[in-house]
């Protein structure tokens, strides 16, 4: 598709649609700003069916803002974001966004199931009862991320890691083709934090599109196809095993010391980006490669 | 048989004590219209609870109060004129909460307290000015004609009717505004529709209670029921039960004990509200505060405390 195109240009016709099939998810040269301050610019990628993509970046890098920029929460001052050759725009309803968890008031009352039920909103659509599918999909979603047998219960009455997992299956009731996942893993336990790597790899294997804002380099390294790495503007786009490097990590990071780690087996390196969410992996052969400013 | 003779005796009482006041007409009216009121206040007043709207509550009962005093001026209906101003100000209130250099609740204290000192200014106009501000402010439940109960009722439905309709989306844009956007919810819109909901719901409360009293009602009743249910619909359900209950608890006082209904109405609200807040058995203060600690410390082990703290057992209890 050319980059001439302008901004909202509707694509309805066949033939761009299928030149477009193998990448799902196109962004082309996505800038952002906050009142007339630029927060993220020259944003590209073109991202295919069954990929994971790790959006990593220091904090107030404009990780968030991306994943907000895709589903439209923040307009684009330029650029565009397509979905099978359709301006995103015109497809909200499949895509399915995991806000930060701090932004909800636990306190609501709603159960585990409303919660999860919120997901079918898009397809039930106005003036409608959920039927007795939406009711199928819902709990199976909730059986996906093991929150089932806690369907009846107050959000706010489980811990930080179930709530997460409530608002995947949230997100998967909307049966999406995209899914935005905005710091999944911050500030829950491990337990919660397998049951989703699992999801991930699971909608990968279906052949959806899971796009992941992490301050954690060592699971973004391992679950994501791709590392889209922002630092107010993109620094670089492409497989993990090209983009995650000492010279992308030190251009990504600014002036943030950043540690490579290597495995002992000499599998891809864990890399910790000093960062007050990054915690220590135990376990691995902390082998130094040096800090890079 | 005494005993038998003095029961029926107080029952007979009691029954008098409920029957008597409905022999006047204005005493039917009154209790029809409060227990619409109390129901319509109730159900979208969870809402207000829940958002958080309870100054933006506020500010809306004092927007309209121009209207209500110009339609009165014009002898035309109160209704049209406080509705009238309530839709402005909902749309004006959503529009400058948009603009973020403009503080939200720095435009409610200038706007509509304005627009409230501007209904004051008008009304000073009239002979009866005294009366007629104090009937507008705290309400005149017993002069509810027949036309002001089918208004009442009405409007009453149209709003239950559209939180019904709308629930899904209401309960997501308000449990989780971003993710409901991301979806592709209106939620603007549904913010705006909400103020509307709530503008007319204190015009439906005019009567029974006034202007100023309307957000006692609009949060009293919520923030009881509030404290013993976990689900939105048994929260409004419960909420219009309450609301409903304090109006006629309310009538009945005044009406005996010769006093201002409107605020015998709210004060009733008050009590239930200070009532459920330290006895409710899942979050009352009684509950949480005093009777769980020394089972705690009676218990003397450590796993007692983890066992009560535990939500499934919390859950369990309610």
């Amino acid at each position: 598709m050319s980059d001439m195109a302008p901004a909202r240009r509707e694509v309805t016709s066949g033939p761009v649609a299928a030149a477009d099939h193998d990448s799902c998810l196109v962004l082309r040269d996505v800038a952002v700003a906050y009142g007339r301050k630029v927060v993220l610019s020259e944003v590209s990628a073109d991202i295919q069916r069954g990929q994971v993509v790790g959006v990593i970046g220091p904090n107030g890098s404009g990780k968030s803002t991306l994943l907000k920029a895709i589903i439209g929460l923040v307009p684009l001052v330029s650029g565009k974001v397509s979905l099978f050759g359709r301006p995103a725009s015109a497809a909200r309803g499949r895509m399915a966004y995991v806000p930060q968890r701090e932004l909800v008031d636990w306190e609501f009352p709603v159960t585990v199931f409303d919660v999860a039920m919120m997901g079918r909103l898009p397809s039930i659509g106005w003036l409608k009862r959920p039927g007795r599918r939406d009711v199928g999909i819902v709990e199976d979603a909730l059986d996906r991320v093991g929150m089932l047998r806690h369907r009846r219960e107050q959000i706010g009455r489980l811990s930080g890691g179930q709530q997460q997992r409530v608002f995947i299956a949230r997100a998967l009731a909307q049966e999406a083709d995209v899914y935005l996942l905005d710091e999944p893993m911050t500030g829950i336990d491990t337990a919660a934090q397998e049951v989703i790597l699992r999801i991930i790899d699971e909608l990968k294997a279906e052949g959806r599109i899971v796009l992941l804002a992490t301050h954690d380099l060592a699971s973004a390294s391992c679950a994501c196809d791709c590392l889209c790495c922002v630092n107010q503007r993109m620094v670089s786009y492409g497989p993990t095993e090209q983009t995650y490097t000492p010279e992308v990590m030190a251009q990504t990071y600014g002036g943030l010391p950043v540690i490579m780690l290597n495995r002992a087996d000499g599998t891809l390196p864990d890399v910790h980006a000093h960062d007050e969410h990054t915690h220590a992996h135990e376990g691995h052969t902390h082998t130094h490669d040096g800090h890079t400013h | 048989m005494s005993t038998r003779t003095l029961m029926r005796g107080t029952l007979t009482l009691t029954m008098d004590t409920l029957t008597n006041p409905l022999q006047y007409g204005f005493m039917q009216r009154a209790l029809v219209e409060v227990v619409l009121m109390g129901i319509v206040t109730g159900a979208i007043g969870t809402y207000v609870v829940l958002r958080g709207l309870a100054f933006i509550g506020d500010a809306l009962s004092h927007a309209i109060f121009p209207g209500v005093v110009v339609a009165f001026l014009l002898d035309r209906s109160i209704f049209a004129g406080a509705l009238f101003f309530g839709v402005l100000t909902s749309v004006g209130i959503g529009v400058i909460a948009k603009n973020q250099r403009v503080r939200e609740d720095s435009a409610i204290g200038v706007l509509f307290v304005g627009a409230f000192a501007l209904g004051v200014v008008l009304i000073s106009s009239t002979r009866n000015f005294a009366r007629d501000l104090a009937s507008f402010l705290f309400g005149n439940v017993l002069s509810v004609s027949e036309s002001d109960i089918i208004i009442s009722a009405l409007v009453g439905a149209a709003v239950l009717a559209t939180l019904i309709l709308l629930h899904q989306q209401l309960l997501a844009a308000s449990f989780d505004r971003l993710a409901a956007q991301a979806m592709g919810l209106p939620v603007f819109w549904l913010d705006i529709l909400l103020l509307v909901l709530i503008s007319l719901t204190i015009v439906v409360s005019l009567r029974a209670v006034g202007n100023i009293l309307v957000v006692a009602m609009l949060v009293t009743p919520p923030a009881t029921a509030r404290l013993f249910t976990d689900r939105l619909p048994h929260t409004m359900a419960l909420s219009a039960l309450l609301g409903a209950s304090a109006g006629v608890i309310g009538l009945y006082i005044s009406y005996y004990q010769d006093v201002a209904a409107g605020g015998t109405i709210v004060l009733v609200s008050t009590a239930a509200f200070v009532t459920a807040w330290l006895f409710s058995p899942s979050n009352g203060m009684l509950a949480t505060r005093i009777l769980r600690r020394p089972l705690v410390v009676a218990g003397g082990e450590p796993e007692a405390q983890v066992v009560l703290e535990s939500p499934e057992i919390r859950s369990h209890e309610r």
